[in-house]
């Protein structure tokens, strides 16, 4: 009977191991292989040893510039779309008449895809007749930015554009506060807290699960960045302001061809996203408050 | 609030209410701004791609709401146009969802069922391995993928993009995984006194009872494979081939794109989306909930 089952499982489960082994495992084995060649597209490389690698960190100024849009990319952004997330799910949590269709329609730009959205807004922020600057200028700014024409306002450009989507995050904190217990802040409120009070003291540590799910989320989201910025900026943008780390990889992979460079820039990718994915587990209890399981 | 109202002065009463009143006044009006700020683009959109070509697509001020043009021969244009043939585009979006929808939610409850209702040697270690894929990126896979695929002479086919799909996701193998530990095990028994097998159990009694989380996977994997573009821009070449958001990147960047047709196909991309949304709009928050809550 156990033997059946354990058979079973298995049998079950043959899909999933077929995926690991072909999908995963063999393509992970043979990129940690290019990336000791100098594999071409249409070359079958020869082993190189470490040479990607040391060209990559000691000669390739592309490389840092990469990492350091990424970076930037990454330091500008989720704390804004992780703290305008946040008091954009306050509000949608009110309870006040038709705030359901308010959530319907804050949500839509995060089912769209990055490309459609990217679409649109290089044309809302086109310099001289786009949306925005007309916005802009209506406000009083004499000169507005030039945008996506510019290697100082393309990167916060980009980063308005996340804006626009940022219901997506809103409404996973959403799900967060509904989950708090409303007697919490009964008795908060008996104790003579104030609203501030039981935001810091509540509303807060109670999030902070999924303020950590949303940060991890946002940071391999930030590292992998690709689409968007490829309709805004092609394979760089206004003097490789727009050079993310994808792009870049992209760039040495498919339009140069360099397969076993672009391997080498995979791993360390994968390297940095799982040191910091580690990292931040790492900081996990001293931040996130989990309530004791029931 | 409530004792104030009962014991103080009237003046007090009106206080309060007139506090309350001001503050409800400024929440909406928050939420107003909020949603013209997603909506009027969306409006422009619309604006820009039903003006026929002789109008300017840009106008000082722009136009946030169609009330001039309503000239929709430029989706026909959009959709037929050899140039960028949308249609064919949105046929190829179409059929590479549905191969995904099918391989996933097939594969995925295959795969969800023994971790969820099946006694068996390494079940902790290989859900974990499960979790562990979970973390890892993606897009880093596909570089590799693709030198893989590449060799066995899957470039420029549709089988890169949909044949993962047939082995499954571990995001959705752990939300199924998840919801099958909610069916209760007297039924998976009392199949099994009747002498079904493992497979009869699974198809019969606990397949048509998870359609709910099911739906859910079919949802999310609609949705990303028709916003999918990483894949379809590394793997087809050939034109004819291409997918939506691929057709769409390629647009923006060709010389001499007309700006209403480019409008009017982002629209064509976008409102399959909308459509999905509006009707599946509980599945999707309610999956999205589902992963966020989970810690």
């Amino acid at each position: 009977m156990r033997r059946a089952e354990e058979r079973a499982a298995y049998l079950f489960l043959t899909p999933w191991f077929a995926g690991l082994v072909f999908f995963m495992a063999v393509p992970l084995v043979w990129a940690f292989h290019a990336s000791l060649t100098d594999e071409q597209l249409l070359r079958p490389g020869r082993l190189v040893g470490l040479a990607n690698y040391v060209y990559m960190f000691t000669q390739d100024r592309f490389f840092y510039h990469s990492l350091y849009i990424t970076f930037k990319w990454l330091v500008i952004t989720i704390p804004l779309y992780l703290v305008s997330g946040l008091l954009l799910s306050l509000l949608l949590n009110q309870k006040l008449f038709g705030i359901n269709l308010f959530r319907t329609i804050l949500y839509i730009p995060a089912v769209l895809s990055g490309v459609a959205v990217a679409v649109l807004w290089l044309q809302l922020l086109n310099p001289d007749l786009g949306a925005v600057n007309f916005v802009l200028t209506s406000l009083g700014v004499s000169n507005p930015p030039a945008w996506m024409e510019s290697p100082t306002w393309a990167m916060p450009g980009a980063a308005l554009m996340g804006l626009w989507g940022v219901g997506g995050t809103a409404v996973i904190y959403l799900a967060g506060l509904q989950n708090i217990s409303p007697h919490l802040y009964e008795a908060a409120a008996i104790d003579g807290a104030g609203e501030l009070a039981k935001f810091r003291y509540i509303t807060l540590p109670m999030l902070s699960p999924t303020i950590f799910f949303l940060l991890i989320n946002a940071v391999i989201d930030s590292l992998l960045v690709f689409g968007p910025m490829f309709v805004l900026g092609g394979t760089g943008g206004p003097e490789n302001s727009l050079l993310f780390y994808m792009i870049y990889l992209y760039r040495r992979a498919f339009v140069e061809g360099l397969m076993g460079y672009a391997s080498a820039l995979a791993w360390v990718l994968t390297l940095i996203g799982c040191a910091l994915v580690f990292v931040m587990f790492r900081f996990e209890r001293r931040f996130v408050f989990y309530e004791a399981q029931e | 609030m409530e004792r104030t109202m009962k014991t103080e002065l009237p003046v007090g009463v009106s206080l309060t209410r007139a506090r309350r009143v001001v503050r409800a006044a400024v929440l909406y009006l928050m939420l107003l701004a909020l949603s013209l700020f997603v909506l009027a683009p969306i409006g422009w959109m619309l604006t820009a791609a039903l003006k026929p070509d002789t109008a300017p697509v840009f106008t000082y001020p722009p136009e946030w709401f169609p009330t001039r043009y309503w000239h929709w021969s430029t989706f026909t244009e959009a959709l037929l146009d050899p140039s960028t043939p949308f249609l064919r585009y949105a046929l190829n979006s179409g059929l590479l969802v549905v191969l995904n929808v099918v391989g996933s939610v097939l594969s995925c409850s295959i795969i969800a069922y023994p971790f969820a209702r099946l006694r068996f040697r390494g079940r902790g270690p290989l859900f974990s391995l499960l979790i562990a894929t979970m973390l890892l990126p993606g897009p880093v896979l596909l570089i590799p993928q693709f030198l893989l695929f590449y060799r066995i002479g899957w470039y420029n086919t549709y089988l890169p993009l949909f044949v993962p799909s047939f082995t499954g996701n571990a995001f959705f193998i752990f939300l199924l995984r998840q919801y099958m530990r909610t069916i209760p095990p007297e039924l998976d028994e009392a199949a099994r006194i009747d002498g079904a097998g493992y497979w009869r159990t699974f198809w019969r009694i606990i397949l048509p009872l998870s359609t709910p989380a099911l739906t859910v996977v079919a949802v999310f994997q609609a949705l990303w494979t028709w916003n999918d573009f990483f894949g379809p821009l590394i793997y087809l070449s050939d034109p004819d081939k291409f997918t939506v958001a691929l057709g769409l990147a390629t647009m923006v960047h060709k010389v001499g794109t007309q700006w209403n047709e480019m409008m009017a196909a982002n629209l064509v991309a976008i409102i399959p989306v909308l459509v999905l949304y509006f009707f599946a709009q509980d599945k999707l928050i309610g999956g999205i909930a589902s992963v966020g809550l989970k810690g």
